[in-house]
């Protein structure tokens, strides 16, 4: 039997089950407009790649890691020295995880400029919202894992602001930590949501997403002229594309996991005093730079309090974009969320220097 | 007319101490003599009532009264102050300073009254002192010494661990030199005023007065406090061994320690001084034009031999550590864990320590003993190093292998795709 006939008779055996002429035809007919702001089409497939690094280096991590308070320190510790390459293993998870904010961060910016949220993507651009604040709470739950002193009381520090809601604080305080302290039982309830809780909710995002993508197709920033514009087969030459962009990024993940290994630290110690320059991870910086800022008391207000209003209706109009922006929904520019757009992005490099300038 | 504006203010106060109820052996803060006292312009007479409000007496709820006898409460109805001065109500004045130790051991030594106050507190001071140097001077008639007011103050005595008290621990050695410094007063006993300036300039007063190490000694560590007496000859390395435990247990197990007594001179202090005790660093082991050993022991005698071998022997450990603690260093900059060879590594860090003790052997056999011990424990720690160096070194040929090869991967999928662009081109 030649090999055409063979793959022929898969594909066949395939169709009857699940309609694989109809994926196929789908993917072979898919296009990617050609402009000259095509180059920000590939963060989102960065941002995924990045996801997929995480997701492959964190079950081989999950065979040796150990979360309680007593053994998850030396298991880290075990995974950096004994396990052969643990140390890379977990220098990629490290490394992935702040690239993967990172382009998480591009993509959203790139995708605002270009206005990709006008009708009919608003629901794409809220799944692609939530994914980037879920993103966030995998960061958050898993700086605590290795149980280091940085770790434990930058974690003490950033659930302390949980505390700070009216009527619900307390609650949602003792739920995050499990607990009056950040404790033992604080490790094991990161560990469950950053391993099976965030994942659930993120695959189904992620999936609703790229569903989203594949059914509307890329958009084209406003003035670009989409009939008259030349565009590309998505198979292969886009996915080539992407595979080149990931090919690279896995080497520089390599470069970096193998020159600036990611540091372990000494494990926490609850009854220690916190050491200087407890800060968080450098995509929370601008948010706890902030809240330095803000006085004790705003009027009556209580200050952190307000930095937790401030960021919850900043996080509220993030998602609601497509629907604030009508200008857009009518193909014209809006110089107005253009110019948000850069002071947002200014204030928060500005304010993640000062975070590690002070 | 101002007498009698103020010996009616006066009056009035006592009533008003009176109405209020303060009487009998404890005080409270509105004390009738703190009253009256602080209408007075004179210091002498205003000062003791200011300061007292944060004597420690004062804040255990013991009045002048308890001290100078008296009674607070007298007069106020007589609108006459000078009633509660009266003797028969136990009033005793002011002590002269012959009569001081005996005026606070009252209270001071008698154990089911202090015991109400603190269970800790201990009361032997009286009778330490009567044994102290100071004390003895006092009874011979000598009114010039120290009594508990010189180092505790008066009327406004804090507690021991107060950071301002005059006998905390950082300002002891200040206290002593106010007399001991004065060089009037010490003349006349034929005692040298230098101490204070030898303390400071020694690694004792540089730990305790500079960076604040209350673990370092004061004068009292070594004089006593209450029953300050200068340690003699023999005894200053008892003093020393208070702290120097295991150096003084290896000195008397020494060849020294009968050497030194034939000789007549001093033990710690003979190599290390005693106000002035200098930071003992290596160089004073060995035979360098620094070392102690050299002022005695010559080339050609045993002891110049000796002191050859355990400065030699210090240095080849001290090499060998830093030899380990560099290799560590270097891999855990190219990014390995070396968590495992840094605990070892105080425990090697831990046989220079003892090897700095055990010089104290003046023995070479027991001296080698220690080296050869932290030389093993050192080689460990090299061995961990050399195996960390060894991890570094194969992952840095592992990605020179690595990223080639990737960088190759995506230059190939590169050209691929120009190629298959250049096909579609050219079949379009």
């Amino acid at each position: 039997m030649s090999q055409q006939n063979r793959r022929m008779q898969i594909g066949t055996w395939l169709d009857e089950r699940i309609g694989w002429s109809a994926i196929q035809e789908l993917a072979m007919h898919k296009r990617v407009p050609m402009h000259r702001h095509s180059i920000w089409y590939y963060l989102g497939g960065m941002t995924l790649f990045c996801f997929l690094v995480q997701v492959f280096t964190g079950i081989l991590l999950l065979l040796y890691y150990r979360p309680t308070a007593e053994a998850a320190f030396e298991s880290v510790e075990f995974i950096m020295t004994d396990v052969p390459f643990g140390w890379l293993v977990r220098s990629l998870h490290s490394w992935s995880a702040n690239l993967m904010i990172f382009f998480a961060f591009v993509h959203m910016f790139s995708v605002f400029f270009m206005r990709a949220y006008r009708r009919p993507r608003e629901l794409t651009w809220i799944s692609g919202a939530l994914l980037l604040v879920l993103s966030l709470g995998f960061g958050f739950s898993g700086y605590l894992l290795p149980w280091n002193q940085l770790a434990y009381f930058a974690t003490k520090v950033g659930t302390d602001i949980l505390g700070e809601i009216p009527l619900i604080g307390e609650w949602l305080l003792v739920v995050a930590r499990g607990g009056e302290d950040v404790t033992g039982a604080t490790l094991t309830r990161f560990f469950g949501v950053h391993v099976a809780i965030l994942p659930m909710i993120a695959t189904f995002f992620l999936l609703l997403h790229l569903a989203l993508v594949q059914k509307q197709g890329m958009s084209v920033p406003i003035g670009e002229e989409y009939k008259k514009a030349p565009s590309m087969p998505f198979l292969p030459n886009f996915a080539v594309r992407d595979l080149v962009g990931w090919t690279l990024a896995l080497g520089i993940l390599v470069l970096l996991s193998s020159i600036f290994p990611w540091e372990l630290g000494v494990k926490a110690d609850p009854l220690a005093p916190a050491p200087a320059g407890i800060r968080p991870e450098w995509f929370f910086c601008f948010m706890f730079q902030t809240l330095k800022y803000i006085p004790g008391k705003v009027f009556f207000i209580n200050g952190e309090l307000l930095g937790i209003i401030g960021f919850s209706l900043g996080g509220l109009a993030l998602i609601l974009v497509p629907f604030l922006d009508r200008k857009a929904g009518r193909e014209e520019r809006n110089v107005l969320f253009t110019a948000i757009g850069w002071v947002v992005i200014l204030y928060i490099i500005v304010f993640t220097v000062l975070a590690y300038v002070e | 007319m101002g007498g009698r504006y103020l010996r009616m203010g006066m009056l009035g106060a006592l009533t008003l101490a009176a109405v209020i109820g303060l009487h009998g052996r404890t005080a409270s803060a509105a004390s009738s003599c703190i009253t009256c006292h602080l209408e007075f312009d004179d210091p002498a007479i205003r000062e003791p009532a200011v300061k007292f409000e944060e004597d420690v007496h004062n804040l255990r709820r013991l009045g002048c009264e308890s001290c100078h006898g008296g009674n607070p409460a007298a007069g106020a109805e007589e609108g006459d102050p000078e009633l509660a001065h009266d003797p028969k109500m136990g009033f005793r004045g002011e002590p002269s300073p012959g009569e001081i130790p005996e005026f606070c051991g009252g209270c001071h030594s008698n154990v089911e009254f202090i015991k109400q106050y603190n269970p800790k507190q201990r009361v032997d001071q009286l009778l330490e002192y009567k044994s102290s140097h100071h004390g003895k001077l006092l009874a011979s008639g000598e009114q010039r010494v120290a009594t508990c007011v010189s180092c505790h103050g008066v009327h406004g005595i804090l507690p021991v661990k107060d950071t301002r008290s005059p006998v905390y621990k950082t300002n002891v050695a200040k206290t002593c030199a106010g007399c001991h410094g004065d060089t009037k007063l010490m003349a006349s006993f034929g005692i040298p005023t230098n101490q204070f300036d030898l303390y400071k300039s020694s690694v004792h007063g540089h730990k305790l007065l500079e960076e604040g190490d209350l673990a370092a000694p004061t004068c009292n560590t070594c004089h006593g406090n209450h029953g300050a007496t200068p340690p003699g000859l023999t005894s200053v390395s008892n003093a020393c061994g208070e702290c120097h435990a295991n150096n003084l247990a290896y000195f008397n197990e020494s060849p020294h320690k009968e050497a030194f007594a034939e000789m007549g001179i001093g033990e710690c202090e003979t190599c290390h001084g005693h106000h002035d005790v200098m930071h003992p660093d290596d160089d004073r082991i060995g035979v360098h034009e620094e070392a102690f050993c050299v002022r005695c022991h010559s080339e050609g005698d045993a002891g110049y031999a000796a002191a050859a071998v355990m400065g030699a022997g210090l240095d080849s450990l001290k090499r060998a550590l830093w030899a380990a603690h560099e290799i560590l260093d270097r891999a855990e900059r190219g990014g390995v864990n070396v968590a495992l060879g840094k605990f070892d590594l105080h425990s090697a860090d831990d046989a220079v320590i003892k090897a700095r003790t055990g010089v104290h052997y003046f023995d070479t056999t027991k001296f080698n003993a220690i080296i050869q011990t932290g030389l093993a424990e050192t080689q460990n720690v090299m061995a961990l190093g050399e195996e960390a160096m060894h991890d570094l070194w194969l992952r840095r040929v592992g990605l020179m292998f690595t990223v080639p090869v990737i960088l190759w991967v995506a230059i190939a999928l590169y050209l691929r795709i120009r190629r298959t662009e250049r096909e579609q081109a050219s079949n379009s």
